[in-house]
């Protein structure tokens, strides 16, 4: 529809030398996706086939690597579970809530997108690490894994749902409640619907970050291999040790995910802007 | 009802000064535990002051090439009319969900020896693996999707009506982007400036991969902080890691100027 409708307002006669512009910037962009994305994926999943399809199976069913890959797989879900329920209420917080501070507050929720990972991993070491002042010391464990993620994660959802919240009208909530919907009612029945679409794209995107996130994890995880060894980890120790196939092989592995993640948010967002596109 | 908000709020807040504002509020305290002195003197050594030259460096080359191709990109897509607009879309978006590891990895395997770029470099005695070029691409694959991303949506709102009415007066296309649509996006731009290069600042996974971390050369502000660590000099890393927190702050407080003014354009 949207497309049908741009093309027939593009059509008043479009000049020669237009068409030489626009074909030279499309030349421009695919010439610079292609050197900086797509050249590089190429030579990984290129390089990843090098030793067959039995030498890559072998780098990706490594006992190391499959406990690596199961480690982040249940980290990131963990990570997107909480930041479901917290993203959702610290959003909820910001929109309906009025109180001294709130601007501060919500400026402070872009900072984990400001500041370097590392930054965020000492930082944490700092105070949940084996110096700590208030005498939690996670060092090496899930736990510090789970934080650091968190730490990185935090902007995801509240940044979806943030706008969501601020367009929903309150009016249906108040007639529920007029009508004697209690509270959890009016929130399961009538906001949870309308935000579940922004919920659930900020969470994929909350699990994609998690999945791939090395910076804030090296210095609090410890890494030890079976035990607090996350997948971006266990790749970069591989290319350390000169194991350039089976670096890869767990990289195509994690880039494929990133993929079907990507798919995820795309579909989410074309639900979540369904009503626009008909306008 | 006051009560239950009055929880709803402790609750949020209370996560993030648990995951968020209490580890931030540890660099300040860790840097000048032991003095003003020490902390200073870790930023003045010569490692630092090249890493943080190195990461400027990288930032000057990585951030005007995404705001290019980000601005341009956002035109392409949203007012021209080709096939594989979905692939375009999808490449650009490939950065916000790939690990950075995989990225260096990519880079590594195409330009390291038995790649297929190797012999054009090498053969001409250029160095892109361990050396600037590549940490300059891995900076450039990370930060790819940000201008794009933010000014799309705006392309879109804003529509295409006054480019028509300009054109059709007898405006260049030239003109046409200089006058009318850069000054209807600026805002955006901006914004994706700023996001571009708070990411390019603190890039580590994929730097780390291709670099190869030498101090003095190849050591970016981001690497000395975990090569410092590591060499148990906490003090030192503590340090590095307030200047860049520091500069996180300056990326923050512009985005938080921006935003306003960017809804009401």
């Amino acid at each position: 529809m949207v497309r049908l409708a741009a093309s027939a307002a593009v059509s008043v006669a479009v000049p020669a030398r237009e068409r030489a512009s626009s074909a030279l910037s499309l030349g421009f962009v695919t010439g610079f996706l292609s050197l900086i994305v797509a050249l590089p994926i190429a030579a990984l999943v290129w390089a990843s086939r090098e030793d067959g399809a039995s030498g890559f199976w072998d780098a990706v069913s490594s006992p190391e690597g499959v406990a690596a890959l199961k480690l982040t797989l249940v980290m990131a879900a963990v990570v997107a579970l909480v930041n479901a329920v917290f993203g959702t209420l610290i959003a909820w917080v910001l929109v309906r809530d009025r109180f001294r501070g709130k601007s501060l507050v919500n400026a402070v929720i872009d900072l984990p997108f400001a500041l370097p990972t590392i930054v965020a991993g000492l930082v944490l070491v700092a105070l949940y690490g084996p110096s700590s002042p208030v005498g939690v010391n996670v060092y090496g464990t899930r736990t510090a894994i789970a934080l650091a993620l968190l730490f990185v994660t935090l902007p995801f959802v509240v940044r979806t749902v943030q706008p969501v919240l601020i367009e929903l009208d309150t009016e249906m909530e108040e007639a529920a409640r007029s009508l004697g919907a209690r509270e959890a009612a009016v929130f399961r029945r009538i906001v949870l619907p309308n935000i579940l679409p922004g919920v659930l794209s900020g969470v994929t995107l909350a699990f994609a970050r998690a999945i791939g996130e090395i910076g804030a994890v090296v210095i609090i995880s410890g890494n030890l291999p079976y035990r607090t060894e996350l997948s971006s980890v266990f790749v970069y120790n591989r290319i350390q040790s000169g194991d350039r196939s089976g670096a890869a092989a767990v990289a195509v592995l994690l880039l494929a995910i990133s993929f079907v993640l990507l798919l995820a948010v795309g579909a989410l967002r074309r639900l979540a802007t369904r009503h626009d596109a008909a306008a | 009802m006051p009560l239950r908000s009055l929880g709803l709020r402790g609750v949020a807040i209370g996560y993030l000064v648990v995951i968020l504002l209490g580890p931030l509020s540890m660099v300040f305290w860790r840097t000048f535990e032991h003095g003003f002195g020490q902390a200073w003197e870790a930023i003045s050594a010569p490692g630092s002051v090249h890493a943080f030259e190195l990461t400027l460096i990288i930032a000057a080359i990585a951030v005007p090439a995404n705001t290019v191709f980000g601005v341009v990109c956002a035109l392409a897509v949203v007012r021209g009319r080709f096939r594989g607009k979905g692939l375009v879309n999808a490449f650009v978006d490939l950065p916000l969900a790939l690990s950075p590891v995989v990225v260096g990895l990519s880079l590594f395997l195409l330009y390291g020896r038995g790649g297929w770029f190797y012999g054009l470099f090498a053969d001409h005695g250029i160095q892109i693996l361990f050396a600037l070029p590549s940490m300059v691409l891995a900076t450039i694959f990370v930060s790819v999707p940000f201008v794009a991303r933010e000014v799309v949506p705006t392309l879109r709102e804003i529509g295409n009506e006054q480019e028509q009415a300009a054109h059709t007066l007898g405006a260049s296309g030239w003109q046409t982007f200089w006058r009318i649509t850069l000054p209807s996006i600026r805002w955006a731009v901006v914004y994706g400036v700023v996001l571009t290069t708070a990411r390019c600042l603190g890039e580590f996974g994929a730097v780390a991969v291709v670099s190869g971390h030498v101090e003095g050369k190849t050591e970016t502000a981001t690497l000395r902080v975990q090569d410092l660590y590591e060499n148990f000099n906490l003090p030192g890393a503590y340090a590095i890691s307030l200047v860049l927190a520091a500069m996180a702050v300056i990326v923050l407080v512009t985005m938080t100027v921006i935003r306003p003014r960017e809804e009401i354009a």
